[in-house]
């Protein structure tokens, strides 16, 4: 079966589509990405879809099923690389990606990814402050 | 509806899920020949991607007639999708925003056609659904 790697550099998990997308194959990553944050113990997923040319209503369902289950695995989740056409399509199709974190380029995504975590991590440390 | 000639036309069969990618390349294919800009190839193949979903979904698969079109003025692709499935009900409510019988968002068919230039659906229970869909070049 088909399937997109996913890499892992340290904290992070990395994916970039290649392919054009077809339900089974992102029913896929969804899967394998899930299990890939709980087994490394990722605390940040980064999915580039910069060579993707089409998004229609369930590929983007499952995207925002990514960013909410690696939320839920305590990780937090990027997509980077829209295209413009693609992006004006989703909302014409009513799909506005809600609670996906997104990002221009694989540089900046990073950036945010890092930051989020650095957040995320910041509330655990203030809430230890308090208690001693 | 505005009068149309056919340019060309092909008959695509869809069965599996694996016919999906190859006949969205015929869709492009279609839109490129007729020199349609990226952001309306994008929007016809989404749609096109919608549609394809519901008739192997729904439909247990189908053909799709992908033609190019003229009106005199200007060129356009235009996609038919039947099916022999079941049919639907009720058409008004299956065009409600928010609506769906399946664990999709349904946005499917309003959607899809907020992304083309027309819209027809017929469907008959026990007969099957057939959809078409038109997109101008500039459209």
């Amino acid at each position: 079966m088909e399937r997109i790697p996913i890499l892992k550099m340290g904290d992070f998990l990395l994916v970039t589509i290649q392919v054009d997308l077809y339900d089974q194959l992102a029913e896929n990553l969804e899967s394998d990405l899930v299990n890939a944050v709980q087994k490394h113990g990722s605390k940040g997923v980064l999915i580039d879809i910069s060579s993707v040319s089409i998004i229609d209503s369930f590929m983007g369902r499952i995207l925002g099923n990514i960013g909410v289950m690696s939320r839920i695995m305590g990780a937090q989740s990027v997509i980077v690389g829209m295209q413009p056409a693609v992006a004006m399509t989703l909302v014409e199709l009513g799909l506005t990606l809600t609670g996906v974190a997104t990002a221009l380029n694989v540089e900046k995504g990073m950036e945010l990814l890092r930051s989020k975590i650095l957040l995320s991590e910041g509330q655990g440390y203030d809430h230890d402050d308090n208690s001693e | 509806m505005i009068m149309t000639t056919t340019l060309n036309k092909e008959d695509f069969l869809i069965v599996r899920e694996q016919d999906v990618v190859p006949f969205r390349n015929k869709v492009k294919e279609a839109a490129v020949k007729v020199g349609m800009g990226i952001l309306n190839q994008t929007k016809l193949i989404t749609a096109a991607s919608e549609l394809v979903r519901n008739l192997l979904k729904y439909g247990g698969g189908g053909t799709v007639v992908i033609e190019n079109v003229t009106n005199g003025r200007e060129n356009g692709v235009r996609l038919i999708f039947a099916d022999k499935g079941p049919g639907i009900k009720d058409l008004d409510l299956a065009m409600k925003d928010g609506f769906s019988t399946g664990k999709s968002l349904g946005l499917g068919l309003p959607g899809t056609k907020r992304l083309v230039n027309e819209f027809n659906i017929q469907s008959t229970v026990g007969v099957g659904t057939t959809v078409t869909i038109l997109k101008w070049k500039n459209g």
